[in-house]
């Protein structure tokens, strides 16, 4: 039986039908064309799907789209404005964090937590808050790289 | 002016990828699209007695089931293209979905077509298949054997080919040779992993006749052609659309059949069907990589002058010979049994044998990190024997500068190198006496360190379309660009390759906008539509810069040639009297009378004025085909620090020092040998695909698969030596691979290295500290 859920996300309420046992995952990519979150795995391994839930890094795949109702939901298409870029996007962007880009929306919006609970993270804190998220193009460098140029900028 | 070759600037692909505004194969959406989903085998080897669809074409929201019996005469089976002379090649046919057996965990055995993702996953658990189970082997030197379970009717033992290579006399040479060692090694199996699973949506238009596919693929060109081959469409009426692609590492080289099932599928139902891999799918679904078991012999002097290699190596393929699967173990990999050293004597014998496992393909570095692996090894194990240090036995041996081009005993021509160079910067970077000095120091106080050292050459850049044909290779390996240009001076390149991370969107702007002094801005890279981009062969082999950036560089040269031409008409000068200088033909002497390139792009479109016989437009395409393959080379050197009492392995510093030839973009080469390195790393200390007896797949998510996290890899350091290549106008070599291919044995050498006083000699990868801790415990052993 499918459901009327109510989303806020990235700033605006949407309303879709979803069947309970749908992840939010599927439905940002499906129902609300926010492909931007990538599905990687099935075991929540791989961190691509990464959105933002009242501002900490979620794993999408993890949470049923109607445990999202009524919490702000933040995706890599909704980080930044203006045409603008958001700092974490700019220094992937200059620190070529990324390559093929499929890790990157759920790399920089895990890196917005890490920037927004750790001001100053050292090297090794930045590797070990990237466990969840996987990455096999760029062996990680000019991730951890970006990270700390973006946390420079934001200070 | 300054020229943007050589320059690190940001890449053009970036900010689609890092705002969630790039389209990937899964986030494509059409009107009345409908979702597939593949019911897979359980079983690694059975016949099928019975496929009963019929709840599930009932089920709620199932708009139609096939199984392989509906489709048998409908689809075409699954080509291979790698066609490899003289090793009685047997490939047998793979269709589709399974007919009267299964052959691996995965195999396809019916396809349903629903409304929703959901449902079509749903509609799979009410299919009934009844199984009759046979023997599993997944062992390819035991699936070699008499008695061993045979999948395939027509190919006794599983051996689907035997591969010789032969330079010199190795037979001669190991008789003669006062040292010969031995050593099995094993290449196990692996998971490419691109972070995104592969997709295809396929939109057939009966009005049109036309069928558009959309694919994660490497090369669309090939993968129209596959697809004309196996939904029997002519390839003109097939259009495929690689858009954004996820990574690839080879994975997204092949044909799959679940492509032509979404193909046909469409063709049938005359509705669009899209198809997504799971994680878990693509791990029994996908092609995996290496998986040899190899025994190798060198032999030589007393004095480290290796005179001779000897290999026999069982080669798995899985179930069926994958697209391209027959090459790589051959061509790819016993061609390059001399590496970078002078070695007179070679003979090598290569099985490719069917296991009812999953079919084995190019995974990054395909045969050659197999081929440099074996060698490095020998050579470590080599110098221990007689007692000479590792770096000298390799520097005795090395191909000296002055012999390019250097042909080697396995036949193939080396373009060109430095070898001696690479390791001295290599050395230097780490102070290796120094490091000596500290191991001996450590080693005084139970300590374990170690470092290993690999000097490496590769074959990439894919290479004479000629070579190609004469090693049975189903396709060109020539590549192509058009490069137009627009009334108002911008540029677009079309370009017959399909880059998927490796950021030539950005390197071939740079190619063409040095060309015509502009703003690299003002030119645009399209790649991945068959129906914009000549034809081409596709990203793999390291191949995209020397061969199709060559392409491009070419057709640029040939459009400025026409600019010029028509700018010596409009200044009523000689073509001889203009000089090229900042954007401009400026004509000599007069350095008031000249025509820049934006007013030429719009002279040359709109044709008012053309010189005699001179066509309207500035465009121009180029078919390159290399004469010969590159060669990049280099050296990496590991040190570790070995746990005794744990078996962990500490890398204490890495460093790559590579040679490509001169660097389009250094900041996107670092980042190709950054991220190389990391998945040859993978592989040497924690990555293994594990079947069971039965042919179950162990690994069979990212929960069980170990690819690397950030927290257990090292900061890379890197450094380059440059080296031009003579066969491409860009004098340059490939870079994608060389991480993955020299960073395993680097790994390897050093942790044996480190464990040299305990006894150890070799350990089979990967390094986990379980294998490592039983290596320790079963020298210990041996020595009491
Ligand atoms: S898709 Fe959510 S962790 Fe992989
Ligand atoms: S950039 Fe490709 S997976 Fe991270």
């Amino acid at each position: 039986m499918k459901r009327s859920i109510t989303l806020d996300v990235n700033g605006a309420t949407r309303t879709t039908e979803v069947e309970p046992r749908a992840l939010l995952a599927s439905v940002l990519r499906d129902q609300l064309d926010l492909t931007g979150t990538h599905i990687g795995c099935d075991t929540s391994q791989c961190g691509a799907c990464t959105v933002l839930l009242d501002g900490r890094a979620v794993k999408s795949c993890t949470v049923l789209a109607v445990q999202a109702e009524g919490k702000q939901i933040t995706t890599i298409e909704g980080l930044s404005g203006d045409g603008r870029l958001h700092p974490l996007q700019q220094a992937f962007w200059e620190k070529h964090g990324l390559q093929c880009g499929f890790c990157t929306p759920g790399m920089i919006l895990t890196a917005v937590d890490l920037l927004s609970q750790n001001p100053t993270p050292s090297e090794a804190e930045i590797r070990h808050a990237l466990e969840g998220n996987l990455c096999r193009c760029t062996g990680y460098q000019n991730i951890v790289a970006a990270i700390q140029s973006a946390a420079g900028a934001l200070r | 002016m300054a020229t943007l070759f050589g320059s690190g600037i940001k890449r053009r692909e970036d900010p689609r990828l890092v705002t969630g505004r790039a389209t990937y194969t899964d986030d494509v959406k059409l009107p009345g699209l409908l979702y597939a989903a593949i019911l897979r085998s359980t079983y690694a080897h059975a016949k099928l007695k019975q496929v009963d669809v019929a709840k599930a074409k009932q089920a709620a929201g199932v708009v139609a089931v096939y199984t392989g019996a509906d489709l048998r005469d409908k689809v075409n089976a699954v080509p291979c293209a790698w066609n490899v002379p003289n090793c009685d090649l047997k490939v047998p046919p793979h269709p589709v979905l399974a007919v009267d057996k299964v052959r691996y965990v995965g195999d396809g055995i019916a396809l349903v077509v629903a409304e929703s993702r959901a449902a079509a996953r749903d509609a799979l658990d009410l299919i009934e298949v009844d199984y009759d189970p046979l023997d599993a082997v997944v062992d390819p030197e035991r699936a070699a054997q008499k008695g061993a379970p045979q999948l395939h009717a027509d190919v006794p033992n599983n051996v689907a080919f035997t591969w010789k290579v032969t330079g010199g006399d190795a037979d001669k040479a190991f008789a003669e040779a006062p040292v010969k060692l031995e050593q099995r090694i094993l290449q196990p199996r692996l998971l490419p992993t691109a972070m995104e699973p592969r997709a295809a949506c396929a939109s057939y238009n009966p009005g049109t006749g036309q069928l558009t596919c959309w694919i994660t693929s490497q090369n669309p060109h090939i993968h129209r052609f596959l697809l004309s081959v196996m939904t029997k469409l002519p390839e003109h009426r097939i259009r495929v659309i690689a858009p954004e692609v996820g990574g690839g590492f080879g994975s997204k080289i092949p044909g799959y059949a679940d492509e032509a099932l979404v193909s046909f599928a469409s063709l049938d139902l005359g509705r669009p069907v899209k198809w997504t891999e799971d994680r878990s799918e693509n791990y029994k679904v996908t092609i995996h990589g290496r998986d040899h078991v190899e025994h190798v012999e060198l032999c030589g002097t007393k004095d480290g002058k290796i005179t001779g290699l000897r290999t026999r190596v069982y080669a798995g393929l899985g179930g069926y010979a994958s697209t391209a699967a027959p090459g790589i173990p051959t061509i790819l990999h016993g061609l390059m049994y001399s590496g970078p050293y002078a070695i007179p004597n070679i003979a090598g014998t290569v099985y490719g044998v069917y296991t009812t496992t999953t079919p084995v393909d190019a995974y990054r570095g395909a045969g050659r990190p197999e081929a440099t692996f074996l060698l490095e090894r020998m050579i470590d194990l080599y110098a221990r024997k007689i007692g000479m240090d590792p770096v000298e036995v390799r520097r005795k041996n090395l191909i000296p500068n002055d012999k390019f081009p250097y042909t080697v005993a396995t036949g193939i021509t080396y373009d060109s190198g430095n070898y001696q160079g690479a390791l001295d910067k290599a050395l230097q970077m780490i102070d290796y006496k120094k490091f000596r000095a500290e191991q001996a120091k450590a080693r005084k106080d139970g300590r374990y360190l170690g470092i290993g050292v690999t000097t490496y050459c590769e074959i990439c850049g894919l290479g004479p379309s000629q070579v190609a044909g004469a090693v049975g290779f189903g396709g060109g390996l020539y590549d192509s660009a058009i490069v137009r240009v627009y009334p108002t001076g911008v540029v677009r390149a079309y370009i017959g390759a399909k880059p998927h991370g490796q950021g030539e969107e950005t390197t071939f702007a740079q190619i063409v906008a040095d060309e015509f002094g502009l703003p690299v801005e003002n030119v645009e890279v399209v790649a991945g539509d068959t129906e914009a981009t000549p034809q081409g062969w596709g990203t793999y082999g390291s191949r995209t810069t020397a061969v199709c950036g060559s392409a491009v560089k070419v057709a640029a040269q040939r459009v400025k040639a026409k600019a010029k031409q028509i700018a010596a008409h409009l200044l009523e000068a000689n073509e001889a009297d203009l000089d090229w200088k900042d954007g401009k033909f400026v004509v000599k002497g007069s350095p008031d009378k000249s025509k820049s390139f934006g007013e030429l792009a719009l002279m040359a479109n709109v044709a008012w004025n053309m010189p005699p016989g001179v066509e309207p437009g500035l465009e121009a395409t180029a078919f390159f085909d290399p004469t010969n393959f590159v060669f990049p080379f280099g050296t990496h050197i590991c040190t570790v620090e070995v746990d005794a009492e744990t078996g962990e392995v500490k890398i204490l510093r890495y460093i790559a020092v590579d040679d490509c030839g001169p660097q389009i973009n250094p900041m996107i080469v670092e980042g190709q040998v950054h991220g190389g390195v990391i998945q040859g790393l993978g592989e040497a200390l924690q990555e293994r695909a594990v079947y069971d007896e039965d042919g179950q797949l162990l690994t069979g998510t990212l929960m069980d698969y170990a690819v690397p996290k950030a927290s257990q890899m090292p900061k890379i350091e890197t450094a380059h030596t440059v080296t031009p290549s003579p066969v491409n106008p860009l004098g340059v070599k490939g870079v994608g691979e060389t991480g993955t291919i020299a960073s395993v044995p680097t790994l390897v050498n050093a942790v044996c290295d480190a464990l040299a006083p305990l006894g150890v000699t070799h350990i089979d990868k990967p390094l986990t500290p379980a294998r490592v801790w039983t290596a320790i415990q079963q020298a210990k052993g041996g020595a009491r």
